[in-house]
Parts: structure tokens; C-alpha cells; sequence
């Protein structure tokens, strides 16, 4: 595959990189304003549990920012900075111009516009109940789909027309992705067949569809592009690539159903979830076990690559949110951390961890390709640990303050105990938190500078070589 | 075209096979669930609470789902399928920062509890980490007529002007209050009420002996027990809160020799009783079916014992003879 991945530019004329370039700087940049938005409102959220009247007004409440929080990090930036990474690698492994330049930036209007437009709505109180990470109202819900449908629409067009034979494995994910997440959100978004507890069944599907079949592979999509790129070395198994992607289509859709353990939804539902958990083990093994043998023995190529940590922190975030996601399903161990802050640990060590590093190292990767800027060392540096070590405390202090308030149940205590047991440890989610955002400012200074701002001294490993090859 | 076709093509449709059978049709086929025995809709205005409910994120912190694990017998007996058939949009919620809310209707009947509550969680529950919504209320400097100004403590109450709950507040508690789980033969693990304990009156732990007199009363159990099912309304330091529920400390049925009108609150609950020359419109749960003898004496006992109490012990015959006689 090692051709596939490098120096294809034959049918695709200086202009229409630059076309390319712009689409995905604006892609990158839109998501950032989103990730400093969302996670400035998280902040905020960490922040009212020690101070509960803090900002308590009516568009400041806590339930209102909560969803504002988890929906624009999916749909704003994690959503958006995918399909920026997305239209470059498709493009640039189909050895071809993106399809239309036009269809992507009337996309990234309509991403914008779900999100812009379900915020408000959240924030005035409308909402369609408190059904997590579908709350926008249904209409915004369509212009969210409207968005999905032009992205892949533009992808599938941006494949068609390749230059090579095969179609390169991130590309199945990304397109598949993004059709899979077409049927989700209409699944999710058509209220007429769905009541009551009908409606908790499309709860647990979504919940974990919207990341599995969304998230994921779109995040596997850029690993299979970006670590064989900077590594200028193929993918050590196109064949284990592809039995992991079939595997999570069969696997992945049926577990959402353990996001409700012992509710009163039928048994079997439950049951079948646990088990397809636990099958999750085969694509998430084998997935990881892919990007970490194609980087074995070449580990020290991180100390002078930043980007390359970012995708080797994304990589162990992925084996170990996804393992530790096997672990909870299982009911004795749901009996205590169901309904905990653990979950909320479990979702930032996937969504930040994994997707959220997954996106970062991509862009580092990728960006200064099309952009021909750098960011600097010290820049780079200041985001990689002070998000890694933010992250690390975060979802160390949920972990045992969940477990903890999961005992303080199990033995009965009274309730208001779980409370005030886990004070400190939201204390430290909140200090984590804070590194969290402080980094994410100095990413944004990074974006500034790959993009519009004065390129920096962190060379990328990528183009060193391949100029290195020119001269 | 066609490889393309092949991979995107054959994916979806896997995938939307699979959809149609995990979720679409068995969600099809779950709203068509029955309502459960005495499972009713919600009235206009309880719906309107139920609105007011989700639009402020109140599930993000409450469930509405009891597990049919012991941990959860606290909050009911475990939730039924027909006890959603009315709930969409659905509520069960995924985290409990804040306890279930269930059965908050009978175990918090009182209305004025709600509001203050509401109005600053802290005022009545102090290691609350609930945001208050005092955006749900106006402050008024003369209260209109029709409608009654919620008694907030002076503490948490605004330096000047009364308290009076909007429309959207009157309709989160109608809706609040309607929180109640129906009973359902067979399917019971205690009253369905909040109650810490097992319904049977005799599976009761043996009270431990004290050491005074020949009399039994366990004064740890006693405090959880009160701590669980009583300081929300008459505070750990047993004094209420003036105007809305009654001090214990130097009540006299509380500190009286003869336990048997104590007793009965507690089993029956009490509303519209005047105390102290206070007369208190709150409404008390009964604790009849949640509570065994031995829990109810545990409780009267560690109340006649504290905050300068000093009224002679209870048992938990005396209990059984006051139950015996009913309501």
C-alpha cells in the first residue's frame, strides 16, 4: 500500500491543492472554535459542582449546558474535524482532486448551522427531552443529516474517480462511516414509531451507534492513513484492517442495549448487548494490534514527531476505552458502576483519548501537507502534555470517585454520602479539566499558525523526507 | 465503481439489517407496551411539568429507573415495561448525581418541601450539589391574592419580598408530585415507597441492647434511619423549618411519656396539624408500609433522645400496638 499512501499529485493540478487545502483549514478551524466553545462550557460544568449557584440562571443552569457540552464536542468539533480529515485523505489516497470544492463548503455550512442552530435551541429550552446526544429538536436534527448526506456524497464521488485500482482502507471506513451514520440519525430522528420504552430501545441503539459507527471508524479511517504516512511504511496488515472493519460493522450496532442493564427493557436485548461487548475484543484487538505492529520498532521516531504521539496516544485510547467498555458491560460490574461518574470518565477517556487525540495527531500529520506551515515546537509540545496529563487525571479521579459513589450504593449508605464522597475527586476532574482547556488554546494557536499565521520551526517528519527525496 | 460499490453498498445494507433488527422493530413493538395496573397519563399540567422537566436537564442527574438490585430498594420496587407506556419523552436518565425520582411523590409528598427545595436545594438538604432555580420563582413585595408565598428559611430566603412560585414551577412539582410507583402484586420488594428497609415488619434485625435500664434501642441505626427518611423536612438538627415543617426538639408529642400519638405520625404520616400554635399545611408520608416496628421504634427513640429530648423510650410492641389499631 506504500504507493498508495505517498506522492500521487500526477491528475491533480496545483490549484486544486490549494482548493483542498482550504477545505480542510476551514474544516480545522471551524472545529477548533467549536472544541474551545464546548469545552469552555465543560469547564464551566466541572466548575458547578463545587459551587453549585455559581451562574445558576435560567440560560446558564446546569441541565441546559450539559447537552450544549456533549453535543457540540461530537458535532462540532470531533463531527467536523473528521470530515475535514476525511475529504484531504480521500482525495490524497484516491490520487485525485476532491470531487467538488463547492459540496464541501455548503457542508461545512450545514455543520455549522445543526450546531449553531441546536445550541440556541438547548439554550432557550428546547429540546426533545433529555434523550443524550439527540436532544436537538428534530429539524435541526435534518440539517445535521442534510450535512452527512452532501459529505458522503462527496466522498463516494471523490473514491469513484481514484486513479488506483483498490480502494485504500481508510476510505472504506470513512465512506461506510458516514453512510452508517445516515441511517442513525434517521433511525433517531423520526419520532412517530418510538414511546415510551420503544424509545429507550432507540436510546441505547443511539447512544452507541453515534460514536461506534460515526466516531470510530472515522478516527480508524485517519490511522490508516496517517501512521503509514509518517512512518513512510505500509500498514503491517491490509487483510487483519479488513476483517476488523467487517467485524466492527457485525459486532459494534449491537450493544448499545447495555446502556440499559437491568431497566426494564426485555432481558434478551440486554443480554445480546453483553455478548457483542465482549465480541467487541476481536476488532478493537485487531485493530490495535495493526497500528501497533506497523509502528513496532520504530518507536523512538516519536521523540521527534509529535504527531506520531498524538496517534500513539489516540491508539492506546482506543484499545483501552474500548477493553475497559468490554469490562463495565458485564453485569456484576455494571451493578456498581451504572449511573456513576465512571461512565463520564469511560466517555472522556473514548471521546478525548482516542477520538479527540485521533483528530489532533491527523491534523498535525496531515495539515502542514496541505498547508505547507508548521506550528512550533514548543506550541506542540505545551498541547501534547497538557492534554495528555490533564486527560490522565480526569478520567483517573472519575474512575475512583465513580467506583467509590458505585460501594457507597452497594452498602446501602445513604444517599446524600455519595455526594459528598465525591467532592475531591470533582475537585481534580475539574483541575484536569482546566489543563484540558488550557491546551486546547495553545491547539488553537497551532491552527493559527499552520493555517493563517506565521509557520513555525516543528518541521513535519513527512515532508522533511519527501523534500529530502527531492533534492 | 463497482469495488466501490461492493464495500459501501454491501456495508449498509448489513448494517441496516442489523439496525431494523436490534432497534427499529423491537422499538416498534416496546411502544406498544401496555400501561401497567393504575397507570395513568399525565394531566395538562403535570405534563407541563414533565416539559419543564426535561428542558432544564433534570435527568442528567436523576434517573427514573429502579434496578431490581437491593442497592436500589430505596427508590421502589423495580421499574415495570408498563410503567413507561405515558413516558415519552423518556426519562429514565444514565447518571444519578442526585438520587432517583421514582417514587419522589410519595416519598416527598409536600409541596412546600418542592418549592424550597427548588428554590435552594441547600435550605433543606445542606450537602446538596443540585444548581437552585430561583429562576422559577418571582420575589414579590405583597404576595397576590390566590397565591401562597413558599416559607424559604430566612437563611436562604431574598432580604426582602416574599417568595411565590411561577407557573413553570407549579407545574415541575405537579409534575414531581405524580411520581409515584403503583402497586404491583408479586413484583413488590417493599412499599414502593422510599423506605430504607425490607417491608416485613418481622425481617427486621434484633434491635442490639443498650446498656440503660432493660430497654433496646439501637442509636446508630436509629440516626441512619432518621437521616434517610426524616432530616430532609425536620433537619438533622431536628428544629424544621419555621413555617413549613415542625421542630421536633421540644415537640410535645415528640417529648411526651406516652409515645402513641408519636407513633402514629410516623406511621400515618400527619397534614394540616397544628403545632406549637403553628399551624403547618405540609403534607407527612406515612411509613407504615416501609417500615418495620423495630425501624419505627429505632427512629421515635433516637428522636425522644436527642436535640434535649427526654421522653421515655418506646418499643417496638409499642409500635405493633399502635399499628394494630390503624389509621
Amino acid at each position: 500500500m506504500q504507493a498508495t499512501v505517498t506522492a500521487q499529485h500526477s491528475a491533480v493540478s496545483a490549484e486544486d491543492d490549494r482548493a483542498l487545502a482550504a477545505v480542510f483549514s476551514a474544516y480545522t478551524v471551524s472545529a477548533t472554535c467549536w472544541l474551545l466553545f464546548a469545552t469552555a462550557v465543560g469547564l464551566l460544568l466541572a466548575f458547578k459542582f463545587g459551587a453549585p449557584d455559581f451562574w445558576a440562571a435560567k440560560y446558564l443552569t446546569f441541565g441546559r449546558l450539559r447537552p450544549i457540552h456533549t453535543n457540540d464536542t461530537f458535532y462540532g468539533w470531533a463531527s467536523i474535524g473528521l470530515v475535514g480529515l476525511a475529504y484531504y485523505v480521500a482525495a490524497r489516497s484516491s490520487g485525485t482532486k476532491l470531487y467538488s470544492i463547492k459540496l464541501a463548503w455548503i457542508g461545512l455550512a450545514l455543520f455549522n448551522l445543526a450546531a449553531v442552530a441546536g445550541t440556541i435551541a438547548l439554550e432557550l429550552g428546547y429540546n426533545w427531552g433529555d434523550l443524550e446526544y439527540r436532544e436537538w429538536p428534530w429539524p435541526i436534527r435534518l440539517v445535521f443529516l442534510a450535512a452527512l448526506l452532501v459529505t458522503g456524497w462527496n466522498l463516494i464521488g471523490t473514491v469513484a474517480r481514484r486513479t488506483t485500482e483498490d480502494i485504500y482502507l481508510s476510505n472504506w471506513y470513512t465512506v461506510c462511516g458516514v453512510l452508517w451514520t445516515c441511517v442513525i440519525a434517521i433511525v433517531a430522528t423520526l419520532p412517530w414509531y418510538q414511546h415510551g420504552l420503544g424509545q429507550v430501545a432507540i436510546s441505547g441503539f443511539y447512544m452507541h451507534n453515534a460514536v461506534g459507527m460515526w466516531f470510530t471508524p472515522l478516527a480508524l479511517g485517519v490511522f490508516y492513513y496517517a501512521i503509514p504516512k509518517i512512518l513512510s511504511r505500509p500498514i503491517y496488515s491490509y487483510a487483519l484492517g479488513v476483517f476488523a472493519f467487517w467485524t466492527n460493522l457485525l459486532f459494534y450496532p449491537l450493544l448499545g442495549g447495555h446502556h440499559f442493564l437491568f431497566s426494564p427493557l426485555p432481558w434478551w436485548l440486554q443480554t445480546t448487548a453483553i455478548v457483542f461487548s465482549v465480541a467487541m475484543l476481536v476488532p478493537v484487538w485487531g485493530g490495535s494490534a495493526n497500528y501497533l505492529l506497523t509502528m513496532r520498532g520504530r518507536y523512538r521516531d516519536m521523540t521527534h514527531s509529535y504527531p506520531l504521539m498524538f496517534i500513539f496516544v489516540a491508539v492506546i485510547g482506543y484499545l483501552f476505552g474500548s477493553t475497559q467498555g468490554t469490562v463495565e458491560a458485564f453485569r456484576s460490574m455494571q451493578a456498581i458502576w451504572h449511573l456513576t461518574n465512571f461512565t463520564v470518565g469511560h466517555s472522556h477517556l473514548t471521546m478525548y483519548g482516542f477520538v479527540t487525540f485521533a483528530v489532533w495527531g491527523g491534523i498535525y500529520a496531515l495539515l502542514p501537507l496541505a498547508t505547507h506551515k508548521s506550528p512550533g515546537r514548543l506550541g506542540i509540545a505545551l498541547h501534547f502534555w497538557m492534554a495528555l496529563v490533564g486527560s490522565f487525571i480526569y478520567v483517573i479521579a472519575l474512575s475512583i470517585g465513580g467506583t467509590i459513589q458505585g460501594l457507597d450504593w452497594l452498602h446501602q449508605r445513604p444517599f446524600i454520602q455519595s455526594v459528598t464522597d465525591m467532592a475531591p475527586y470533582w475537585v481534580w476532574r475539574g483541575a484536569g479539566g482546566l489543563l484540558m482547556f488550557l491546551s486546547h488554546i495553545v491547539f488553537a494557536w497551532n491552527v493559527w499558525r499552520m493555517t493563517s499565521g506565521q509557520t513555525g520551526n516543528a518541521g513535519s517528519p513527512i515532508l522533511a523526507r519527501t523534500e529530502g527525496a527531492a533534492a | 465503481m463497482k469495488k466501490l460499490l461492493q464495500i459501501a453498498g454491501g456495508a449498509l445494507l448489513v448494517y441496516i439489517v442489523i439496525v431494523m433488527g436490534i432497534a427499529v422493530i423491537p422499538a416498534i413493538d416496546l411502544s406498544k407496551t401496555p400501561p401497567g395496573p393504575g397507570v395513568k397519563p399525565l394531566t395538562a399540567l403535570q405534563a407541563e411539568g414533565s416539559a419543564v422537566y426535561a428542558a432544564n436537564g433534570c435527568a442528567y442527574c436523576h434517573t427514573q429507573q429502579v434496578r431490581p438490585l437491593a442497592e436500589d430498594k430505596v427508590f421502589g420496587r423495580p421499574s415495570a415495561p408498563g410503567d413507561f407506556a405515558y413516558q415519552t419523552p423518556e426519562l429514565l436518565g444514565s447518571e444519578r448525581t442526585g438520587p432517583d425520582l421514582s417514587t419522589i411523590g410519595s416519598s416527598k409528598p409536600s409541596d412546600v418541601w418542592q418549592y424550597i427545595h427548588l428554590f435552594d436545594p441547600r435550605a433543606v438538604v445542606p450537602e446538596s450539589v443540585m444548581p437552585n432555580f430561583k429562576f422559577l420563582f418571582h420575589v414579590v413585595t405583597t404576595v397576590p391574592p390566590g397565591e401562597t408565598a413558599v416559607p424559604v428559611p430566612a437563611a436562604f430566603a431574598p432580604k426582602q419580598g416574599e417568595v411565590i412560585p411561577t407557573r413553570q414551577a407549579k407545574a415541575l412539582v405537579a409534575y414531581l408530585l405524580s411520581l409515584k410507583q403503583t402497586p404491583m402484586p408479586g413484583y413488590a420488594m417493599n412499599g414502593g415507597m422510599g423506605g430504607m428497609t425490607s417491608a416485613a415488619p418481622a425481617a427486621a434485625p434484633a434491635p442490639t441492647a443498650a446498656a440503660s435500664g432493660g430497654y433496646s434501642y439501637d442509636a446508630a441505626k436509629g440516626q441512619s434511619l432518621f437521616m434517610a427518611n426524616c432530616s430532609a423536612c425536620h433537619q438533622a438538627t431536628g428544629e424544621g423549618i419555621p413555617g413549613a415543617f415542625p421542630p421536633l426538639k421540644g415537640n410535645a408529642a415528640v417529648d411526651a411519656d406516652n409515645p402513641t400519638l408519636h407513633i402514629h405520625t410516623v406511621l400515618q404520616g400527619a397534614h394540616g396539624v397544628t403545632i406549637g400554635g403553628v399551624a403547618y399545611s405540609s403534607v407527612m408520608p406515612p411509613f407504615a408500609d416501609q417500615l418495620s416496628d423495630a425501624d419505627i421504634a429505632n427512629i421515635v427513640n433516637y428522636e425522644r433522645s436527642s436535640w434535649g429530648n427526654h421522653a421515655k423510650p418506646a418499643t417496638a410492641a409499642d409500635v405493633a400496638a399502635v399499628r394494630a389499631k390503624g389509621p
